[in-house]
């Protein structure tokens, strides 16, 4: 499905087309995104927010318009959408920011990536805050008796995934939302893995707080999003201190300008956002409808070929229901790396290792998995591609 | 041709009998590794942790005499590093401290007899990166 929009992929690797499999990690680019970053250092590279020439101005509007497309994409308004370099510092500026104080718990989920555990740790040890964290039933999936019983008066934060970036495991995170504000919890959704691959609507999940990255979603990197509810914007403390987060500036002090401003200290990531705009532009016109569908066709269409491969083990749940085209294995007698060493002299391009999720990984009792992730321009001929690199993988390693 | 094409050309193509890193004896040290167990009144052990893959390996030596009486290992990785190591250790053993010392990355490259390709230095050292920092431990508590 529109693979032909990707210059990317025209490529060959080793001689072979090149199947892109690493999705999860990082997405490819559509031309739109490409010549839009393009334009703007051809015609409009300046500063945004500080000067009165015509090249300021353009790059303002396509960075405020932007914002727009965020907005509009997750359903919230303007001012409550902020541009980071990515959900790692997106969720870096929620925990620094709620001010956290003593004895306060936090829930997070076994399940999480790095990026949404390690800065909660950090305030924790700081503050001598708590973690507690969800346990996986054996299907892969939450165990929510176990989350009613973690989250209670002492919580002050919950933060999950929407989808794992190992399991594929999609949580029921309406349900947990009502879980946090039941007790009054700050409610936070890591969307990595979510927002580019399902309608995601803020409002519909009543968070308080959702991180997710441009380059998953067909934008370039070092570009993100945190959005926040309006007031727990205002209530939060600044992330970045410097140029154009501030109000007034004197020798003894200074104060902040509005959210989501305060957040965005120093010359942010312009061709990014711009990139990023165009990405949600892209998405749009296909509808996330339409990707969900493929996606979870082509999941279907892989999750069956795979299942019948003897000597290897998917890591997640078999049924593609609540589940996204993330799929994890391992196969006995073969390690992680070797794997994608080999396919990719096939051309196919997946990712080996633990996927910033050591947690997860010790708790499955595994060093590390491989792992193939699809996006909307991946195809059945792909999973075909795919599989029979698998199967040259073992005869390798005589399996 | 433009730069993208000349890019094409570069990465296209098959492996040669030079460049094939799964050889025979690398299998078969992966899949048999040497001196795999776990060593018990060990002078010093030492683990390593590969951070790119989560990959952990602990070394074991019995140091007499500043030599290398006895050496093993456990841990799991990949074939590059399980082979590595499996060879490291034979190779090792009988050796003084000082040879342990100054051996280099090429030394190991050597021992493998394969290409190692910057994606995969870590693996390839990991078992070299171990024995050093256990040798490094017993020089420690030694000079206590």
């Amino acid at each position: 499905m529109n693979e032909q929009d990707f210059p990317i992929l025209k490529q060959k690797i080793n001689g072979k087309r090149l199947v892109y499999l690493d999705n999860a990690a990082t997405s490819q680019s559509p031309s739109i995104v490409i010549d839009a970053i393009s334009e703007y250092y051809k015609t409009s590279h300046s500063n945004v927010h500080r000067s009165i020439h015509s090249l300021s101005q353009k790059a303002t509007e396509a960075y405020e318009e932007a914002r727009k497309n965020v907005a509009n994409f997750i359903h919230a308004d303007v001012d409550e959408i902020v541009f980071t370099k990515g959900t790692t510092e997106s969720i870096n500026l929620i925990a620094h920011g709620l001010q956290l104080q003593k004895v306060d718990e936090i829930v997070l989920t076994i399940m999480e990536h790095h990026a949404n555990i390690v800065p909660w740790q950090e305030v924790a040890k700081r503050v001598g805050a708590v973690i507690k964290y969800i346990p996986l039933k054996k299907d892969y999936r939450l165990d929510m008796d176990a989350a009613k019983r973690l989250i209670t008066k002492k919580t002050k934060v919950v933060s999950v995934t929407h989808m794992s970036n190992v399991l594929g495991t999609v949580n029921p995170v309406k349900e947990l939302a009502e879980l946090a504000h039941a007790v009054g919890a700050v409610f936070v959704v890591d969307a990595a893995q979510s927002v580019p691959h399902m309608k995601v609507d803020v409002k519909e999940l009543d968070c308080d707080f959702l991180a997710f990255s441009g380059h998953k979603m067909c934008g370039p990197t070092g570009v993100g999003v945190l959005y926040g509810k309006k007031e727990l914007l205002d209530y939060l403390e600044p992330f970045v201190y410097g140029g154009k987060m501030i109000k007034e500036v004197s020798l003894e002090q200074s104060t902040w300008a509005e959210a989501p401003y305060k957040f965005e200290g120093g010359t942010p990531n312009i061709s990014g956002v711009i990139g990023l705009g165009k990405a949600i532009n892209y998405l749009e016109n296909i509808g996330m409808k339409t990707i969900e569908k493929h996606e979870k066709e082509l999941l279907e269409y892989a999750l069956q070929k795979i299942k019948t491969m003897k000597n290897v083990t998917i890591i997640g749940p078999e049924a593609s229901k609540d589940r996204g085209a993330i799929i994890s294995f391992t196969i006995e007698g073969m390690h992680s790396h070797d794997v994608s060493e080999l396919l990719n002299r096939e051309g196919v391009a997946i990712r080996g290792g633990h996927h910033c999720c050591m947690p997860l990984m010790k708790e499955l009792g595994i060093p590390g998995c491989s792992r193939a992730s699809f996006y909307l321009y991946n195809t059945k001929e792909d999973v075909d591609a795919f599989v029979e690199a698998l199967q040259k993988a073992m005869k390798v390693f005589k399996i | 041709m433009n730069e993208f094409q000349k890019h094409v050309e570069e990465i296209e193509g098959s492996l040669s009998e030079e460049e094939e890193i799964y050889k025979e004896n690398i299998l078969d040290h992966y899949k048999y590794p040497h001196n795999k167990i776990e060593m018990k009144g060990a002078t010093v052990s030492h683990k390593e942790v590969n951070p790119t893959c989560g990959d952990e390996l602990t070394i074991y030596l019995k140091i007499d005499d500043n030599k290398i009486q006895d050496v093993s290992f456990i841990g799991q990785g990949c074939a590059i590093s399980q082979a590595s190591v499996s060879m490291l250790t034979d190779e090792i053993k009988d050796k003084s401290i000082q040879e342990i010392k100054t051996m280099k990355s090429e030394d190991v490259y050597k021992l493998l007899g394969i290409p190692i390709s910057v994606t995969r230095i870590k693996c390839a050292l990991l078992s070299l990166k171990t024995a050093q920092g256990a040798i490094k431990n017993y020089e420690q508590t030694r000079s206590y």
